[in-house]
């Protein structure tokens, strides 16, 4: 076994890098894989509290690097989930020049055979922090929210991944807000992958429960059911597992979603609209019948979809 | 492009949307480029300057500009030649229709 990275960055500062890094290592392990996810931003670590672990810290990345710990006494298991899922923290009274990428790399190299995926959530901004998140990225998933300051930084983003040959990366379009797209007052997600011209792998909507479950430190994909955005960055994780899973609708009232499906080459009859899993279930269904390589997908992760 | 469509022969105000695609794609090219502005005003003056010590043109004909299209730069120019003396050119009186 040995593991995938995938670092999730975005250039901007507060466009859910960490939401999302904790949703989809919840939705990862969800599905019956096994995670590790590291905190790369030392000196303001966060995913310790998105993902309600930040009472059980005792060693972070850098005791692994300098050598106080070893690797799996840093990593932290959460225990809500039967499924693996560990996170290993920033550390808090240090900053980024404490770890190297070198030191990122080989960090991975250990944790790679312990886990199916490691999910690295990278700072903000594009120094040593970044770096570092990049250094051992076999992916880069890159967040962004509908609005010109991150899409731009996004692109900056993409141009340092994509020289750093570790490109061109995965678009997730983050917080967007389907009646304000409608009137023409927010940037659409075609308008965005337009400008970016990069593959999208996911569109969450905004959704007030991301705020309540951080606060719970309960991360939103523990319960797809009930929130959209939970449900979106569990489509993302099947996404980043090689299925094909129909974009999500926004809404209730599907023309821009489904203008934009179609563009993509989805039929609109395809659309999952969230909340009614019988529908969700018969599209599955439905797609194991057409593609036998598409079935072996969803067959291998049907016990934990449940 | 439906929206350029929409402002010149629809009258109508774009959307905010539609303003913040355009203004985008303006920075971008020069953020991926690492160009500035200026620099790429520079640049037309210099390749407009050597191309005319070798061609005649109009400079109000001249259209440079840089484009980015699935994040590829392309540097585009479009100048029409001035026809010169001593080169062949259309004849000053049309040829005798033969069934007039």
């Amino acid at each position: 076994m040995s593991a995938r990275v995938i670092t999730i960055t975005s250039g901007k500062g507060g466009v859910g890098k960490t939401t999302a890094t904790a949703n989809l290592a919840v939705a990862f392990a969800l599905l019956g894989k096994k995670v590790a996810c590291i905190d790369a931003d030392i000196g303001l670590r966060n995913l310790d509290v998105v993902l309600g672990l930040e009472n059980r810290i005792v060693y972070d990345i850098v005791d692994i690097v300098e050598g106080r710990a070893k690797l799996r006494q840093a990593m932290i298991r959460d225990k809500r989930l039967k499924e693996d899922l560990y996170l290993i923290p920033a550390a808090q009274t240090r900053d980024k020049t404490a770890v190297s990428p070198s030191d990122m790399v080989r960090v991975c190299d250990e944790l790679k055979p312990l886990v199916d995926y490691i999910l690295i959530d990278s700072p903000a901004g594009i120094e040593r922090g970044f770096r570092n998140a990049l250094a051992p990225a076999d992916e880069v998933v890159i967040i962004t929210n509908p609005e010109v300051s991150s899409v731009r930084d996004a692109d900056r983003i993409i141009g340092l991944i994509e020289a750093e040959q570790k490109g061109p990366g995965k678009l997730v379009i983050n917080r967007v807000k389907p009646d304000m797209v409608k009137r023409g007052d927010m940037l659409s997600p075609e308008d965005v992958i337009d400008i970016l011209a990069i593959k999208l792998v996911g569109l969450v909507p905004e959704d007030e429960l991301i705020l309540v479950s951080a606060n719970q430190g309960s991360p939103a994909a523990l319960t797809p059911d009930k929130s959209k955005a939970g449900k979106a960055f569990q489509n993302i994780a099947r996404r980043l597992l090689g299925q094909d899973v129909p974009f999500m609708a926004l809404d209730e009232d599907l023309t821009f979603v489904q203008r934009f499906l179609r563009a993509l080459g989805f039929s609109s009859e395809n659309v999952d609209s969230g909340n009614n899993t019988a529908r969700n279930k018969k599209n599955n269904d439905k797609a194991g019948s057409t593609s036998k390589s598409e079935k072996e997908k969803i067959e291998e992760s049907a016990g934990a979809e449940s | 492009m439906s929206s350029l469509f929409d402002r010149m022969f629809g009258g109508r105000k774009p959307t905010s949307s539609q303003v913040a695609k355009e203004r985008l794609q303006l920075v971008l090219v020069h953020d991926r480029s690492n160009l500035t502005p200026a620099q790429v005003a520079a640049m037309k003056d210099e390749i407009l300057e050597i191309i005319a010590r070798y061609v005649d043109f109009d400079r109000e004909e001249v259209e440079i500009a840089l484009t980015s299209s699935d994040r590829e730069n392309t540097l585009r120019a479009e100048i029409p030649i001035r026809p010169t003396s001593g080169r062949r050119r259309r004849p000053v009186t049309p040829a005798p229709l033969s069934d007039a």
